[in-house]
């Protein structure tokens, strides 16, 4: 809806996207609608995950775990009913892609949702979706009364004898709601702070209960999988990193927008052909390359084949894949600042160092933006950072550490001219110490 | 407490710091490292309570896990490799009290909490001392949320400890956490202000000084004070506390050292309700009644004119009528049930009764360990409370099951007349009209028999036959019983033990000349002498006898001192040592905190009487400690292990085991049905407990 | 004092309530919360009680839950209300200006309310609306690409409607 089909796209999960009222559940039906779900009911629960492993689909909603390996942990014994969960929660800065995916093609995620519960033996789901997105609420419940409707939901989908309930819920404004485990926690009507890890989701997660959790993407692929195959799927991207993903492309691009490409696209072709270049002619800065949480890559580290390995290789994360593209007249210290307000705002508070590590950076980071930084303040930025990283209680702090560290690591120079002249002598941290 | 984790037999054998140990499966890292003396920092991990994992500081080195771990999320497994004193864990530790210092304000030389804070003593051996942090200082005033309670937010460093022990210790839920990052803060559960049992367990859980005490606020330094372990003399369940003491003032009581058959529990009045002693409306001096007025006088004039009186009375033949007081030590009860016996040579001699342990006793005849003690309330898999307001009435033994049900699954179940906490947890609660709880059992018979074992506590509506009912009742259900028949004062299982009974010798040992009960006496109107040793009696009942001369220990001018014709001023618990046994049967010592002027303990002053009327050779000397020793030896069931008591323990005693032939006064069994917030005379002194609101409406309260 | 819906929140509400297994009613509360709200204006005490006692928690269970999330709010705010987005692909957009454009105009600042209650202004984190940024939301509906002059007939728009 918001950008027309490009030819570097290819288009598996959006292919639906420009159709006429596109999210109603004849033009789905139409459109090999809910064909994956009558496959699957003919398959036995270990025949979709291993199709589902062949397929190399990687959960997109920024870890990356492969998705076929995670279902196979829901313990087939437990006498709990079991749970699906969406996480539609989409709140990592510079991603907007399960927004489309719930606009335009709902009934994909209900498909992805119903082969989901047939797999793991469920009768029950909910779709977090992100407080903001009630319009989306609004699309997706009138999809859901349609698959009623239709017998997709419900008692005996399509005289299968598959029992499944599927319901939206609201969050209400909280971007740790995406982490999994305080999204679970959200969804039963608590603050969202993350839980104590193991037990995972797949054997303790809503209601105590085995729970399969994906992002919005990933359970819209599972019915293009079996559909296609694992291994077509598979083909489609690099060894070990299967089929398409949607990329979120923002900042200062000619088409900035969100594109199905394959897995292993390359990150100067989206740049410069995909996406038409840098807005007015400019050079490039720098991308953040898989939003806000994955650290910067300076403009000669833009060239890669983009899949999961090779994001690893370069240092950084394909997380939620949102591209946020920065041009030469990038103020970096402001962006750095305004990543770490973001993190200071959203940081749950639980944990000592996410919680006051933020909001101290973010202080220093303000000071440093407003003209009143001094020279040491930068190596005390970055070693904040890295007393945060990997000590915090979820990977909410580490989200906060690592792009921080990048900006430092890569635009020390930026940051090091705006520090005014001032008084304040201190070169090193520890020369600043105070006795507060 | 134990860890809230039941292990399978075999052990685990795991190195750290290249030593090797070994725990039970299922033990956390940080509980076996404590038990092998490696201690690893923790702020928010507090054994008993669920996890939180939020402080960081017990980060530890595993070998072969990428990340630093928790220690006090992370089960022991075989052959794990932890390391806990690296450079990295150093650093991450520092680092973690740098970033909590940032907003922590430094004003530890007005903080209550100074000398005893976790977070001085974190910072003191870890370092961070000193501070990168230059910005400024996230601001919050303090608030004072109940009379009790006040809370700091600059100073807390949400350690969720308060939240956790009133939630899951208390069972109230009156903590909680609102706002999110730096602006998280404590809140409590009504806007601004805190309706809870006031118990202060949040305040001394408080690694910091984020939660204070009213009482204690601004009042001293720790190291200012002497802490003595003494026992609460508020209820019959007996908790140990430590009371802070400066200047023969008490500033504080708590049970930090988590000692004691309570652990850490208290409740408002054992935490606080101690300002009774400093009451000015005490008596300091003793007093005779001249032309009806109460006057002071001396000491020596006021045990000499008693003693005249006794003897004189006995020389005529006069009748006596002895009450002794529920809170008097096990020594003063022994003493003054011989001197009444071989010194008035009488067995008119009573004390208000508040559950009918006998009938029990004799219906459980020849039945051994039929008796449950405050840790058998923790370690049952099913118990049954019976006609009783537990949290209200017996808080230890309430949160003793809390404890239960958290750490072992407990199963309670509840026959009450009304909403109790309890229910919130019980796997069954029945309510049933006021009086009619016994009736009610039956519905409860099937669900009881699929129980593996059960703890029966009963309170004041089952006595005589209907103990005789339960127990038979109980016996149909083929699983192992146990009860707790529950009374009421600190000591009112010693005034059963010590035979301060008309009927009953010391041990429970039927008196062949039985005399009058405590209704008797007061009905009797050819009584001579009433001597009431602590107890008020004439608030609940009028005395019959107009002759009689009354002699009253007491340590307010209550509704028995308006009729006696001389007093003395007794000391409280708090004052004296000595011994007292709770309503479990496990006997622990009274110590002598405080002086106060003009008070005398009660076993001083019976024993000056007897002094004064020549009976010392027949009575022998009346120091507690030689007292003790006679109990000891003498009183079945009470030749318990005396190094227990000597460092402070709880030993248990164990009554007479078979019948107790004896004719029960039923009618005069009688619960006063405390609350929380009240205790007799000495609540109704205490400024705190009138002070604060009453939470929740109790079911029993007369 | 309780607290009465009109008949369209309540079927939502009760709708909300039937969603979730027995003994499982407090997953309730946050969509009962948010829903209510729209229909209050606010998160009164009297909402929390309300909402308390039909999910079976206690109501500090539900405050610890409003003061928690972000779109719930204790303090009324204005008809519209206004959300600008500035975080990175906002900001490299314009998203700063707009929002200093925004309240400069209206003269109010971040989660204030113009003095006749109609509009009030929140900079808020990521929308969900980078690739189409800046993005400025009015309740719940979204408008992207806006530029300082879209932006005043969007306020202008509201303004003539009341
Ligand atoms: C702070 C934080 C925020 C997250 N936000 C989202 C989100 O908005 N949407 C999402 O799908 N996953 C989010 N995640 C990732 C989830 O925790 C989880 O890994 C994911 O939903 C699993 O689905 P997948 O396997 O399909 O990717 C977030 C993780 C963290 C740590
Ligand atoms: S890192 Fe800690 S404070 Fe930050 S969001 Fe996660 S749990 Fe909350
Ligand atoms: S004690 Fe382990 S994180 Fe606090």
């Amino acid at each position: 809806m918001f950008n027309e089909p490009h030819p570097d796209e290819v288009r598996i999960i959006s292919k639906r996207f420009g159709l006429p009222n596109s999210a109603s559940i004849d033009t789905y039906l139409a459109h090999e609608g809910y064909v994956a779900l009558m496959k699957a009911i003919e398959m036995s629960p270990e025949q979709i995950i291993d199709e589902l492993k062949l397929s190399n689909l990687r959960g997109r909603g920024g870890a990356g775990f492969p998705t076929g390996l995670k279902w196979s942990f829901i313990p087939r014994d437990n006498p709990k009913p079991k749970y699906v969960v969406v996480n539609a929660d989409e709140s990592e800065p510079g991603t907007c892609k399960d927004r489309l995916l719930i606009q335009n093609d709902p009934h994909q995620l209900i498909e992805g949702c119903i082969i989901a519960a047939r797999t793991i033996g469920c009768k029950k789901g909910y779709i977090y979706i992100r407080g903001e997105y009630r319009y989306l609420i609004d699309i997706m419940d009138k999809a859901l009364a349609e698959a009623y409707a239709h017998g997709y939901l419900g008692k005996n989908i399509k005289g299968s004898g598959l029992d499944f309930d599927l319901y939206t819920h609201t969050g209400a404004g909280a971007y740790e709601c995406g982490e999994e485990s305080a999204l679970l926690e959200s969804l039963e009507g608590k603050r969202g702070v993350p839980r104590i890890r193991p037990p995972f989701p797949a054997v303790s997660g809503l209601y105590a209960s085995p729970t399969v959790l994906n992002n919005v993407e990933t359970f819209c692929t599972v019915p293009a999988v079996l559909r296609m195959g694992g291994q077509a799927y598979a083909d489609i991207g690099t060894p070990k990193n299967g089929g398409t993903r949607m990329l979120c492309v923002s900042g200062h691009v000619n088409r900035p927008g969100v594109y199905e490409v394959p897995l292993g696209f390359p990150m100067q072709k989206m740049i410069y052909e995909t996406c038409g270049g840098i807005l007015n002619g400019k050079k490039l800065k720098g991308v953040i390359p898989g939003g806000s949480s994955s650290p910067v890559l300076k403009a000669d580290e833009c060239d890669f084949p983009m899949d999961y390995d090779n994001y690893a290789r370069m240092k950084t994360m394909a997380g939620s894949g949102g591209m946020m593209v920065m041009d030469e007249d990038t103020d970096i210290v402001k962006v750095a600042l305004r990543t770490m307000r973001f993190y200071a705002h959203e940081s749950c508070g639980w944990c000592i160092p996410c919680r006051e590590g933020t909001s101290w950076l973010r202080k220093i980071l303000t000071r440093m933006d407003e003209g009143t930084g001094r020279r040491a303040d930068i190596d005390l930025i970055h070693e904040l950072a890295k007393n945060m990283l990997g000590r915090t209680f979820c990977p909410l702090g580490d989200a906060a550490a690592m792009p921080t560290i990048g900006f430092i690591e890569k635009f020390r120079e930026e940051f090091e001219a705006r520090l005014r002249e001032t008084t304040m002598l201190a070169t090193t941290p520890d020369q600043l110490i105070s006795i507060n | 407490m134990s860890t809230p984790v039941t292990a399978p037999p075999t052990i685990i054998n795991f190195t750290v710091d290249g030593r090797q140990l070994s725990a039970p499966p299922g033990t956390l890292l940080i509980d076996a490292c404590k038990r092998s003396g490696i201690e690893i920092p923790a702020f928010c991990y507090y054994e008993g309570y669920s996890l939180q994992a939020a402080c960081r500081m017990c980060l530890v080195e595993v070998e072969k896990m990428p990340k630093l771990q928790t220690a006090c999320t992370l089960p022991v497994m075989e052959g794990m490799i932890v390391r806990s004193e690296t450079e990295q864990i150093a650093k991450a530790r520092k680092g973690t009290l740098e970033f909590l210092l940032t907003n922590h304000p430094l004003d530890c030389p007005v903080c209550d909490k100074g000398g005893e804070c976790e977070l001085q003593d974190m910072v003191f051996r870890y370092g961070a001392g000193e501070s990168r942090f230059t910005e400024m200082k996230n601001h919050a005033p303090e608030r004072q949320w109940s009379p009790v309670v006040f809370y700091d937010p600059a100073r807390c460093i949400l350690c969720y400890r308060c939240v956790r022990a009133c939630n899951e210790g208390m069972g109230v839920g009156a903590l909680g956490v609102t706002n999110r990052g730096v602006l998280s803060e404590i809140a409590p559960n009504k806007e601004d202000h805190l309706d809870c049992d006031e118990c202060g367990a949040c305040i001394d859980i408080c690694p910091v000084g984020a939660l204070t005490s009213n009482i204690y606020r601004y009042k001293t330094r720790p190291w200012e004070m002497q802490h003595v372990a003494t026992v609460c003399t508020h209820c019959s369940n007996g908790c140990k506390t430590t009371l802070g003491v400066r200047n023969d003032e008490i500033i504080r009581g708590n049970n930090r050292d988590r000692g004691g058959i309570n652990g850490e529990f208290l409740c408002v009045k054992g935490r606080y309700g101690f300002d009774f002693t400093a009451s000015e409306e005490r008596l300091t001096t003793p007093m005779i009644r001249i032309d009806g007025k109460l006057e002071a006088v001396s000491w020596s004039k006021a045990l000499g004119f008693v003693a005249e009186k006794f003897k004189s009375v006995q020389a005529d033949g006069g009748k006596f009528g002895v009450i002794a007081d529920t809170r008097l030590t096990n020594e003063e009860l022994f003493y003054l049930q011989k001197f009444t016996r071989a010194g008035l040579k009488t067995s008119n001699l009573d004390h208000a009764a508040s559950g009918d342990l006998i009938t029990l006793l004799d219906a459980l005849s020849g039945q051994t360990d039929a008796l449950a003690t405050t840790d058998d309330l923790y370690k049952t898999k099913a118990a049954l409370v019976i006609g009783s307001d537990l949290s209200q009435q017996h808080p230890l033994l309430a949160f003793q099951l809390r404890a239960g049900v958290r750490h072992n699954k407990t199963r309670i179940y509840t026959v009450t007349p009304g909403p109790v906490r309890e229910a919130k947890y019980s796997a069954t609660s029945v309510t049933v009209p006021l009086g009619e709880e016994y009736d009610a059992l039956a519905k409860l018979t099937d669900r009881l028999k699929a129980e593996k074992e059960l703890v029966i506590l009963f309170g004041d509506s089952i006595k005589g036959q209907r103990v005789r009912d339960l127990v038979a009742w109980a016996a149909t259900l083929g699983i192992p019983v146990k009860y707790v028949c529950l009374v009421d004062d600190s000591n009112s299982r010693g005034a059963l033990d010590m035979g301060c009974l008309p009927n009953l010798l010391p041990g429970f040992q039927v008196d062949p000349h039985p005399g009058l009960s405590q209704a008797g006496m007061l009905a009797a109107e050819d009584l001579d002498v009433l001597w009431i040793v602590g107890a008020n009696p004439l608030r609940h009942a009028p005395l019959a006898s107009r002759k009689a001369f009354v002699v009253a220990h007491t340590m307010f001018l209550d509704e028995t001192a308006a009729r006696a014709d001389v007093l003395f001023p007794s000391a409280s618990a708090y004052e004296k040592s000595g011994t007292l046994t709770n309503v479990t049967g496990q006997v622990q010592r009274l110590k002598a905190a405080i002086k106060t002027m003009g008070a005398k303990a009660d076993l001083e002053i019976i024993g000056l009487i007897a002094k004064e009327m020549g009976l010392a050779p027949t009575l022998g000397p009346w120091t507690h400690d030689i007292v003790f020793k006679e109990i000891h030896s003498g009183v079945h069931g009470y030749n318990v292990p005396l190094p227990v008591l000597l460092t402070g323990g709880a030993a248990l005693t164990s009554p007479v085991n078979g019948p107790v032939k004896v004719n029960v006064l039923v009618d005069e069994i009688r619960s006063a049905g405390d609350t929380l917030f009240t205790s007799g005379s000495l609540g109704r002194h205490s400024k705190l407990l009138t002070s604060v609101p009453e939470f929740p409406g109790a079911l029993y309260q007369r | 004092m309780s607290l009465t819906f009109t008949p369209e929140t309540e079927k939502i509400l009760q709708d909300i309530w039937s969603r979730y297994p027995e003994g499982r009613k407090r997953s309730a509360v946050i969509p009962m919360l948010m829903y209510a709200q729209d229909q209050l204006g606010v998160v009164t005490s009297e909402l929390v009680a309300e909402v308390a006692k039909r999910c079976e928690v206690s109501p500090l269970q539900v405050e610890e839950v409003v003061g928690y999330y972000s779109m719930l709010n204790k303090k009324r705010m204005g008809k519209h209300h206004v959300q600008v987005c500035t975080n990175i692909a906002c900001l490299l957009m314009g998203g700063e200006a707009l929002w200093h454009h925004a309240t400069k105009r209206l003269g109010i600042g971040h989660k204030e309310v113009t003095a006749d209650g109609l509009i009030s202004l929140e900079e808020v984190e990521c929308a969900g609306a980078c690739s189409w940024a800046p993005c400025v939301v009015d309740g719940y509906e979204y408008h992207h690409h806006v530029t300082i002059e879209k932006l005043d007939q969007l306020i202008d728009s509201i303004q003539k409607v009341h």
